[in-house]
């Protein structure tokens, strides 16, 4: 008997047998959980009674707000900096990218920890005592400190692609600075736009260590929702999952599929 | 711009507050951590008792031991798997490439708690009891399609002509994979296994759905330890910050060798 030729494709074999065990079979038992009920007879209940608590609705709004503020404040303070990094022309800008990614090889509770003693200091000087209760404000100070490299890289990584010289024809057209960032810098630095909000946008929605940590446990965002209904009801946790799905699902059509593959996490780093 | 060294000290002045921010917690825990209390506010006198407390305690000592352990397998497995499932991904047919790619992505773009959900109620529906194969594979369904992530690109810029002439040259398929293709990518193989082990250090929530019972690790621990919040954990919670000390100083050295060594091999040249 001849052993089968060695063929280079049937390396992915593995992969993707572990795929569909471990990625595509959770998925459909999800799907089947959040519509079925305690039975396991197909119904729509879980649905029904998802879209009809306005705890559980209100919820999601909370959580797609306060995503949609920590998204928005890194942006404001990832652009700036990728900018400058990338347009700078030291030439250890890649130190100094460096050290805006070394916070994240510390382990993310333990980050999240150093927040909440930093805010216990400040809550003890006076005039700041405020900050105690300000669980939204730190809920949302430590997940911008947390999400913020996942901004800055994708963004640095598009505008290093930028080729200088459009800058260089944009001024020969006479076009001023300002002309030339919304002309040129914005509409090509828009994938990097696009993968790092959705980075940020998601986990801010359903990282509940955050909220937990530095919100005293009185910021409830939707992810706490899955970790509570695990204990207690599956099918009901597998509906908000699913509701998750569909918000992943919109915002990765919004942002136009996932291309900028390499952008993801400084995966190119 | 008309004041050209006003804005480049506004650049950087902005870029160094976002670092200090950054920086700004980590150094504070770090200061505190040779504080003799474990309050912080007060510093009451040089000592490393925190730093004893935290090697005194078996089972701190084993949660760290397990973190690392799990990371180190993890990603090891990851990168064999995600390497080999590129290798074959990059080979294969358009359609299947696309549809391979496609799933791969879902445990990247999707919200990590619903991804924990599924496994762990996949698990428990398929009777697969929770032990340190699920966590396993809770840990290698997060960081896999981040090293295939990084190995893509290397693919992309291989010169493929090399892998043929090594075929016309007599070495076996699989010689000339070994010899001319896995060198080239390397790089990618690399980063991707680092970006694994950060990954899997960093990772919460998959790890408290798929994990068997009374298995800590760094992550769950300090979580549990914080939200407890008596008098009787801030010892505990003290030694914290002689161990996040601990682990910046060790990410700090490592940045400075691979950058030191990288620099050397440079002049080498």
């Amino acid at each position: 008997m001849r052993l089968p030729r060695f063929s280079r494709k049937t390396l992915c074999i593995p992969y993707a047998v572990f795929l569909i065990f471990f990625v595509i079979v959770p998925m459909c038992v999800i799907l089947f959980y959040a519509f079925t009920d305690k039975n396991m007879h197909i119904s729509g209940t879980n649905f029904v009674r998802f879209f009809s608590d306005p705890t559980k609705l209100s919820t999601i709004v909370y959580s797609l707000v306060i995503a949609l503020i920590t998204t928005v404040i890194c942006l404001v303070i990832a652009y700036p900096v990728a900018l400058i990094l990338a347009h700078s022309k030291i030439k250890k800008k890649f130190v100094i990218l460096m050290l805006f990614v070394l916070p994240m090889w510390i382990n993310f509770v333990l980050r999240v920890n150093a927040i909440r003693e930093l805010f216990n200091l400040l809550s003890q000087i006076n005039g700041l005592e405020g900050l105690e209760s300000a669980n939204i404000f730190k809920t949302i100070f430590g997940m911008v400190y947390d999400f913020l490299p996942f901004m800055i890289l994708p963004l640095y990584t598009t505008m290093m692609k930028i080729d200088t010289s459009l800058y260089e024809a944009s001024a020969d057209l006479g076009a001023g600075s300002v002309t030339t960032f919304f002309r040129i810098t914005v509409p090509l630095s828009m994938p990097g736009v696009m993968s790092g909000v959705t980075m940020v946008f998601l986990p801010s929605m359903t990282n509940y260590v955050v909220s937990d940590m530095l919100g005293n446990a009185k910021v409830t965002i939707i992810g706490k929702f899955i970790y509570e209904y695990f204990g207690s009801d599956w099918h009901m946790g597998s509906m908000v999952a699913f509701v998750l799905l569909l918000v992943v699902f919109a915002s990765t059509l919004f942002s136009g599929g996932f291309k900028s593959e390499e952008n993801v996490r400084g995966a190119n780093l | 711009m008309k004041h050209p060294v006003l804005s480049k000290c506004l650049k950087a002045g902005f870029v160094g507050l976002v670092l200090l921010l950054l920086y700004l917690p980590i150094l504070m825990l770090a200061v505190y951590s040779f504080d003799k209390t474990d309050m912080i506010g007060r510093f009451e006198g040089f000592s490393f008792e925190h730093y004893k407390d935290l090697f005194a305690n078996p089972k701190v000592l084993g949660m760290i031991g397990n973190t690392f352990l799990l990371a180190f397998l993890a990603a090891t497995l990851s990168t064999v798997l995600g390497t080999l499932g590129a290798l074959g991904m990059f080979y294969c047919k358009k359609r299947m490439k696309t549809a391979i790619h496609a799933v791969s992505q879902i445990p990247v773009i999707n919200a990590e708690i619903v991804t924990a959900l599924a496994l762990a109620v996949t698990f428990v529906a398929v009777g697969i009891g929770k032990s340190y194969f699920t966590l396993l594979i809770g840990h290698m369904v997060i960081c896999t399609p981040f090293v295939v992530l990084s190995v893509m690109p290397k693919l992309k810029q291989m010169d493929n002509s090399l892998y043929e002439a090594a075929l016309d040259l007599g070495a076996s398929p699989f010689k000339a994979l070994m010899k001319v293709v896995l060198p080239q990518i390397i790089p990618g193989v690399i980063s991707g296994f680092m970006l694994a082990v950060t990954l899997s250090l960093d990772d919460y929530i998959v790890t408290v759905y798929t994990r068997p019972s009374g298995f800590e690790t760094i992550s769950t621990y300090v979580f549990n330890a914080t939200m407890k919040g008596n008098k009787h954990t801030a010892e505990t919670l003290s030694s914290f910050w002689a161990l996040t000390t601990i682990i910046f100083v060790v990410i700090v050295l490592f940045v400075l060798i691979s950058n030191l060594a990288g620099r050397k091999k440079e002049a080498d040249r």
